[in-house]
């Protein structure tokens, strides 16, 4: 009998996975040939990423650098390729990229946009990475004003004089709080920082201008286009609509009635009408809404309604994000004694902003795309470029090689800003570890 | 003793600042009276100019006679209508291009939102190509390189022509594609009814009305025999098979009426210089569908995948371990939770979608930007009146739809204790 009995002499190591299961075969079968459907699928993505390649590949890298013209581009790569062959023409982004991304702007002064653009990246760094010095945010509270001077140029004393009106608004509240109410304070101090701009602002800078003659050459704003154009309308239109949004979304949330209903007015009236509408009103009909005589610059015209459209939009978001915030959030920031600033500015609007960054975010890569209508009303952003480079007899009938080149610029940066804002999601992320 | 009572204090002006019970309102009057202040001060800016500039505020420039062609229309309108009927005519290009642009986006944007969540990786990691490619570059410019393209890039009329022709028609010689537009036949009615006309402005064609009556009839019908197979299923627990009934219900009457108008399909062809008959579609209004729908269609298909996403999981697995078969857990318990999800943002993309039409006149057609807001204004000059309208147009479509959406979100609340 005991020979029947069998105990285990060692463990039988295992068995590997069958082949078809593991590494790259496994994979695939899992992912890319799970069924029949699945197997279709890949079979005609997998066709149709070779067609694309196939003709594009060789249209891309048979191509012309150096022609003048459409015909001349077809002409070189003929005689380099042999005949039959269509490649792409670059030679017009050789010739135009410049245009493309300056517009009219003076070659010889191309610094300084370029300047401009990178003090943009110092200045955005400490508010995009909170990891930097917090010294820097003085810099990003001067940009403005400096970015303003290096692209238009002019007199360094006009930007300096209106920095001067926030310095008096500063003065006049810290020194009346001390000896009135602090209500009284902000008071004074905005009225005469509103006084000291409409009156005196002028008067000083040329004042000064005229004892000390420091300044840039000037540039007109007929001379801005390209993507310098889109990028200034874009960032502008950006950092204005940010605030405005939030006060709008707080008055539409508040219980003064009068003050609920202008907002909500505003913001469905803005929201109801399409973008080109307010930009015709920016450039036939804000002559008409203004005191007879005031004809001011059609760049600022078109960022102060492209600024009110996006502040509409923006509120909508921050109000989402408020509505989502539970309500005992408001109530504890209550019970604390805080007021409604300090208890919106503190409490509130930190968590209703971080729940609202996808919104947020989207909406500035709208703006930004948005920038491209001024072509319509005839500014000569990348789009309006286009068409004029297509109206040149040199490069009638191009397509391609142009809208892939505006296409790529915008998609550089809309990109780069929607990659941001999952990192910043991310990093807010305080419920998870 | 002492009195326990609030003391009664006298009114006194610091109350209106420092007293919260006065203090919304002083800061309401202060709102209201600023408000009030740039109004009027608006108003009189604009009376004043416009005076300067010598012309009132006056609508009567729409009763004047147009005096410009709009190539595409849906409703009669010759160079002599009025600028009042040049602009109904640029509304309905308006409305025709949005309906259009919203079917298509919808279906693009539902299949590729469903793709992007297959576990394809190749697939998935396409749609993601699409998505992300659409989404980052602006509609304007989706829109000018859909028109360039169309121009430069497809045959020209004098390409159709000739013994040695070097373009040919589709579809069995019926559809043309062209630089100039799209032809595709059209329904033509032997013994047709005539049309209709409606207040005197424009006619309907009494055989569309037709078919859609007949259509609509057979749609019912077919909808109550298959609430009559749902009421056995809840009694007997056995399901009658009624789809072929169904069917016929729907086709078999839209076949006999259109056997009855001897309905027959006009075919263009090619005359002279250019195509007649069929339905000519500008290549204009298709470089604008196609663009603005695929453009759309790549946020739509981020709020699908969004709402198939938000519906947990534990719902799929409720719904098999109840025993449902995929395909009617799809229908009975994802969708109905997704679909309220998906609706709202869906609905302000289709707002979205109309918004953009507006940028119609970048490539010229005719819609109420075009008429109204383009040739209209600067030929009569009234800018005022013209943007005010306009603004007004679109101000009734958007507020509209968020009325019915308000209405749908109220309907599909989740009904909470």
């Amino acid at each position: 009998m005991a020979e029947d009995v069998f105990v285990r002499s060692g463990i039988i190591a295992p068995k590997p996975p069958p082949i078809l299961e593991i590494g790259t075969i496994g994979w695939m079968r899992a992912n890319l040939f799970s069924g029949w459907l699945n197997s279709i699928l890949t079979v005609v993505s997998v066709l149709s990423i070779l067609f694309v390649a196939y003709e594009f590949l060789p249209w891309m890298i048979q191509s012309s650098w150096t022609a003048t013209s459409l015909n001349g581009c077809r002409e070189q790569i003929i005689e380099a390729y042999g005949e039959g062959t269509t490649g792409a023409c670059w030679a017009v982004i050789r010739e135009r990229y410049l245009q493309m991304l300056y517009g009219f702007y003076p070659a010889e002064l191309y610094w300084r946009p370029n300047l401009t653009f990178v003090l943009m990246v110092v200045a955005l760094s400490p508010i995009l990475f909170p990891r930097l010095p917090r010294r820097m945010l003085w810099f990003s509270a001067i940009y403005p004003f400096l970015a303003y001077w290096l692209l238009w140029g002019g007199s360094v004393w006009f930007p300096l004089s209106v920095v001067l009106g926030f310095v008096i608004g500063y003065l006049l509240i810290v020194g009346i709080s001390e000896r009135a109410n602090l209500l009284a304070a902000m008071i004074c101090g905005v009225l005469g920082t509103i006084l000291y701009w409409l009156f005196l602002a002028d008067p000083v800078a040329q004042v000064a201008q005229s004892m000390l003659p420091i300044g840039l050459v000037e540039v007109q704003s007929d001379r801005f286009g390209g993507f310098m154009l889109s990028t200034t309308i874009g960032v502008t239109g950006i950092a204005c609509s940010l605030p405005i949004g939030i006060l709008l979304a707080l008055g539409r949330r508040s219980d003064l009635l009068i003050v609920k209903a202008i907002c909500v007015g505003f913001i469905e009236f803005i929201r109801g009408v399409p973008l080109i509408t307010l930009l015709f009103v920016a450039s036939t009909l804000l002559n008409i809404f203004l005191p007879p005589g005031t004809n001011f610059d059609l760049i600022l015209r078109v960022v102060i309604m492209v600024t009110l459209f996006s502040s509409a939009y923006l509120a909508e978001v921050v109000r989402g994000g408020l509505a989502a915030l539970p309500v005992g959030q408001f109530e504890a920031a209550d019970a604390l004694g805080l007021d409604y600033w300090k208890s919106m500015r503190l409490i509130v609007l930190p968590q209703a902003l971080k729940i609202s960054i996808p919104g947020i975010v989207s909406t500035f890569i709208g703006l930004f795309k948005d920038t491209t209508l001024v072509s319509i009303i005839g500014l000569l952003d990348p789009v309006g470029l286009t068409n004029s480079i297509r109206a040149d007899a040199a490069w009638n009938g191009i397509v391609w090689e142009l809208y892939l080149f505006v296409a790529a610029l915008f998609f550089v940066f809309c990109f780069l800003m929607s990659r941001y804002s999952m990192h910043l999601e991310r990093r807010l992320q305080t419920d998870r570890h | 003793m002492a009195d326990r009572t609030q003391p009664k204090r006298s009114f006194t002006p610091g109350m209106l600042l420092y007293d919260t019970r006065y203090r919304a309102m002083t800061i309401q009057v202060v709102a209201i009276m600023c408000f009030m202040l740039l109004v009027s001060w608006l108003i009189s800016n604009t009376v004043q100019n416009l005076n300067a500039l010598g012309k009132g505020v006056s609508f009567g420039f729409l009763g004047q006679p147009a005096s410009y062609d709009i190539n595409q229309r849906l409703i009669e309108y010759t160079s002599r209508s009025t600028h009042l009927r040049a602009s109904v005519v640029g509304l309905l290009n308006t409305l025709l291009l949005a309906v259009m642009g919203c079917a298509l986006a919808t279906v693009v944007g539902v299949l590729v939102g469903v793709l992007r969540l297959s576990r394809n990786w190749i697939v998935a990691r396409l749609m993601t190509v699409y998505i992300e490619g659409f989404r980052n570059v602006p509609v304007l410019l989706w829109i000018v390189f859909a028109m360039a393209v169309l121009i430069d890039t497809l045959p020209k009329t004098s390409d159709f022509r000739g013994e040695n022709a070097t373009a040919s028609m589709y579809l069995g010689d019926t559809v043309a594609l062209t630089n100039r537009g799209l032809y595709i036949p059209e329904p033509l009615f032997m013994n047709g009814l005539g049309d209709l006309s409606v207040l005197g402005l424009f006619e309907i064609s009494l055989d569309l009305i037709a078919f859609l009556l007949v259509l609509g009839a057979g749609i019912w019908a077919a909808g109550r025999v298959k609430r009559r197979a749902d009421r056995m299923q809840e009694e007997t627990g056995t399901r009658p098979a009624t789809w072929h009934w169904r069917i016929l219900l729907i086709a078999g009457p839209v076949a006999a009426l259109l056997y009855v108008l001897g309905f027959t399909l006009g075919i263009p062809e090619l005359k002279g210089f250019n195509f007649r008959g069929g339905i000519y579609m500008r290549n204009s209004l298709i470089a604008l569908w196609l663009a603005l729908s695929l453009y759309t269609a790549a946020f739509i298909a981020e709020i699908v995948r969004a709402g198939i996403m938000a519906v947990s999981k534990g719902q799929t697995e409720a719904a098999y371990s109840l025993g449902l078969r995929p395909g009617r857990t799809m229908s009975l318990v994802i969708l109905p939770q997704a679909l309220r999800v998906i609706i709202p943002p869906l609905i302000s993309q289709y707002l979205n979608l109309t918004k953009n039409s507006s940028l119609a006149i970048a490539v010229g057609y005719m819609d109420v930007t075009g008429t109204l807001g383009g040739i209209t204004l600067n030929q009569t000059g009234r800018e005022l009146e013209s943007i005010l309208l306009l603004m007004a147009c679109y101000l009734a479509i958007s507020l509209s739809v968020s009325a019915v959406l308000n209405w749908y979100n109220d309907k599909v609340k989740l009904k909470e204790r």
